[in-house]
């Protein structure tokens, strides 16, 4: 375990796929893109692929439970955003239009696989099975993370950007340690990958040679300033040489290809070939969270430009043509995500459930003795008012 | 330190010089740094899930050698160098911590801590509150800290304050070589991430102390917490100095210096700064009616300006004088030649105690 060991892996892969260990490394000239924003499936010598770059396809089926998560991820975002302009909500962070990329993130993993998700990445985090209601607890302002983390194996969504990279790379290297199979996808986005705690993630999952999945959703912006002010380098996934992993780029908007790459890179991953840097292009379609005004940043053509490019309706004239997605199966995933859509209203309507005595609760493993001074006197004021 | 001439005595034989030896390391004194050394070693058998981890902790045995031999005992699974990158240590020892390990690390210095600040502040102290019990982060953040041993810019802060200000963090420093063992071994057991202080002036300071009885005791279940809870390190009547650290050693000798003027000082160790022990601290000043809280962290805004309100908003009518501290200067920590200008000394404590209003 160690850089001479992560290298001694790619030299290897490499040698398989018959080329250098640098042009395993590097991305493929061209980003990897399966579909066509009509839906139609791209000659094969189109698809960007190249000797060590190439991606079998999904299996019908794999598609299917893809297409049914992306759908439900749409209805989401967009009951979300519904539920924040109708006051019930305080803050939500959509990620409309990038629902391929958290679909794909979370899908790819297998039972004892962890996810690190931020703050935009609601769709991903239901998507690994966390329940509705227990992800809303943070934007409906009851608490920080409403959900039990190890029980999902999936972290809190991360508000300082890229902090929690580290603690993915430190989940994956607990997990080597005790020669546990656990593969950790970490996520972030285009404006994160400035951060230091990027830099020192990668390397650190390159030298401990751990089985990590940088996700990286490029969708364009952080808040208002665009990737051209973000970084210089030819893309983000040619950051991946600079630590020793291997890199690639992937059309954020199709499924197909998401799913198809992922799965690769979870695979390689678990085989022990240390980590792998995914950057996923993709369009944030929505302005940063409802705070937040885009048209002091970008153009409505730009916008209307990715619209054409819509991950859920390239997907679905997909499985449309190929006779994968009936009257019948259309209708029960779209009853499906309503049923989410309603759980998320419902839940809304309910008063928050709180309890300010809990304040003092999490703090320590053991409640200190000026804690408890505290709580007391916050006891005091609420029995204060109620009397 | 002066140069010196040769400290051998070329009259002593080569047998005396031996037999000398022998007796030495019969009844040999432990070092505050051995102490920590071995704290580290017995948490490793102890406990699988304990993990040491920073920079130069492995083959070199840390710049202080406070991890000396651990690799080679442990193998490097256990006790392993990492990149050059203080943010990711402690990011990813909250990762481990997450998924059932007992990190423990190394800040090189004080000042070389503060890259890993965001990691310290949003998570380690938060995880727990953030996620409403379900994540606990036991880990411990060990940092060299503290001046007195003419080290240059940046490895001489006394940053204890910055985490003691942080809700969520346990915050320990220990002042003896008992305290080293109990507290380190304490510290890596704790359910709560502590950030541990080790004075590094007192490295090298060495006591009569039986480690393997500590350790006994401790795995025994039979030593007297630490945690939360002062020391008296010397009763007295006249007035009380609350102090922890590196300042402890520098209380002492103010008070030997007193009682040689019939002064009698009662010295408070604090040793666990978060959670504080309001209980013994107070107990010592309404005892003795006047107290003075030393240490060496610039005074604005610090633990001893914390230690000061707490104690006058209990103690305020047992009190017949103003609480007084003695702390570093308000100034960036000075160069080598100029620390001891800085740093509180005995003469200092001493001109503070005759400020107490005395009755004539």
């Amino acid at each position: 375990m160690s850089a001479e060991a992560t290298f001694g892996r790619i030299s290897e892969v490499s040698k398989k796929f018959g080329i250098t260990p640098e042009d395993y490394m590097l991305p493929a000239r061209h980003m990897i893109n399966l579909l066509n924003p009509d839906g139609s499936l791209r000659p094969e010598n189109e698809q960007g692929t190249e000797p060590g770059h190439e991606y079998p396809l999904p299996s019908p089926a794999r598609l299917m439970e893809a297409y049914a998560a992306l759908v439900k991820g749409r209805r989401v975002n967009d009951q979300n955003s519904a539920l924040v302009r109708q006051g019930r909500m305080a803050v939500y962070p959509s990620s409309h239009g990038q629902e391929a990329c958290q679909v794909a993130a979370a899908l790819c993993l297998g039972e004892n696989d962890w996810l690190f998700p931020t703050y935009r990445d609601t769709v991903a985090v239901l998507t690994k099975g966390v329940a509705p209601m227990e992800v809303m607890t943070s934007f409906r302002g009851e608490w920080h993370c409403g959900y039990d983390p190890k029980a999902y194996k999936c972290a809190p969504m991360s508000t300082p950007l890229t902090t929690q990279l580290l603690h993915a790379v430190g989940v994956a290297h607990a997990a080597k340690l005790r020669g546990e199979d656990t593969v950790v996808v970490a996520m972030c986005g285009d404006g994160a990958t400035s951060e230091g705690d990027f830099h020192e993630a990668l390397n650190f999952a390159a030298v401990f040679n751990l089985p990590v999945i940088f996700f990286v959703q490029n969708n364009k912006y952080a808040i208002s300033v665009p990737l051209s002010q973000q970084s210089a380098a030819p893309s983000l996934a040619h950051k991946a040489v600079g630590y020793g992993m291997a890199g690639e780029r992937v059309d954020g908007n199709d499924l197909m290809a998401l799913m198809a790459i992922m799965t690769r890179a979870v695979r390689m991953a678990r085989e022990g070939n240390g980590p792998l840097l995914i950057e996923a292009h993709t369009y944030r379609m929505q302005a940063h969270t409802n705070a937040d005004d885009d048209k002091r940043y970008r153009e409505d053509s730009e916008v209307q430009g990715w619209i054409a490019k819509d991950p859920v309706t390239r997907m679905k004239a997909y499985l449309e043509d190929a006779g994968l997605l009936t009257d019948a199966a259309l209708s029960t995933i779209a009853e499906d995500a309503e049923v989410v859509a309603k759980a998320l209203r419902d839940g809304m309507n309910q008063d928050a459930n709180t309890d300010p005595r809990e304040l003092f609760e999490h703090v320590y493993s053991v409640k200190s003795t000026q804690l408890t001074e505290q709580q007391a006197l916050l006891v005091d004021e609420l029995d204060r008012e109620e009397a | 330190m002066t140069a010196t001439t040769s400290r051998v005595n070329p009259n002593v034989s080569a047998a005396t010089a031996r037999a000398a030896a022998k007796a030495a390391n019969e009844n040999q004194p432990v070092t505050f740094g051995k102490a920590l050394n071995t704290a580290l070693a017995d948490s490793l058998v102890a406990d699988d899930s304990v993990v040491i981890f920073g920079e130069d902790v492995g083959t070199l045995g840390g710049v202080f050698r406070i991890t000396d031999g651990l690799t080679a005992r442990f193998g490097p699974e256990r006790c392993f160098d990492t990149p050059l990158a203080e943010s990711g240590i402690v990011g990813m020892a909250v990762g481990m911590a997450i998924n059932g390990m007992r990190p423990v690390i190394e800040m090189q210095f004080d000042a070389f801590a503060y890259p890993a600040f965001e990691q310290v502040a949003s998570h380690v102290a938060k995880m727990r509150n953030r996620t409403q019990g379900k994540l606990s982060l036991p880990m411990v953040i060990r940092i060299p800290y503290a001046g007195g041993v003419g080290g240059v810019e940046h490895h001489c802060d006394s940053s204890e304050g910055y985490y003691a200000h942080t809700p969520g963090l346990k915050v320990f420093t220990p002042s003896c070589v008992e305290d080293a063992y109990l507290m380190l071994r304490e510290a890596i057991d704790s359910d709560d991430p502590v950030v541990f202080f080790e004075p590094k002036k007192l490295y090298w300071s060495k006591e009569q102390v039986d480690l393997e009885q500590l350790a006994r005791d401790y795995d025994a279940k039979k030593s007297a917490k630490t945690e939360g809870q002062a020391r008296i390190a010397r009763a007295g009547s006249d007035a009380t100095l609350i102090t922890y650290g590196p300042s402890v050693s520098t209380a002492l000798e103010a008070a030997k210096l007193a009682a040689e003027e019939g002064i009698n000082l009662e010295v408070v160790d604090v040793r666990s700064i978060v959670p504080f022990d309001d209980d013994t601290v107070c107990t010592s000043v309404r005892k003795t009616g006047r107290a003075i809280v030393i240490a060496e962290a610039q005074g604005f805004a610090s633990v001893a300006s914390e230690i000061v309100a707490r104690v006058q908003e209990r103690c305020f009518h047992s009190l017949a004088a103003p609480v007084l501290r003695v702390t570093g200067f308000d100034i960036p920590y000075p160069a080598p030649t100029l620390e001891k200008f800085h740093l509180p000394s005995a003469e200092r404590i001493l001109d503070a105690v005759d400020q107490l209003q005395w009755e004539a």
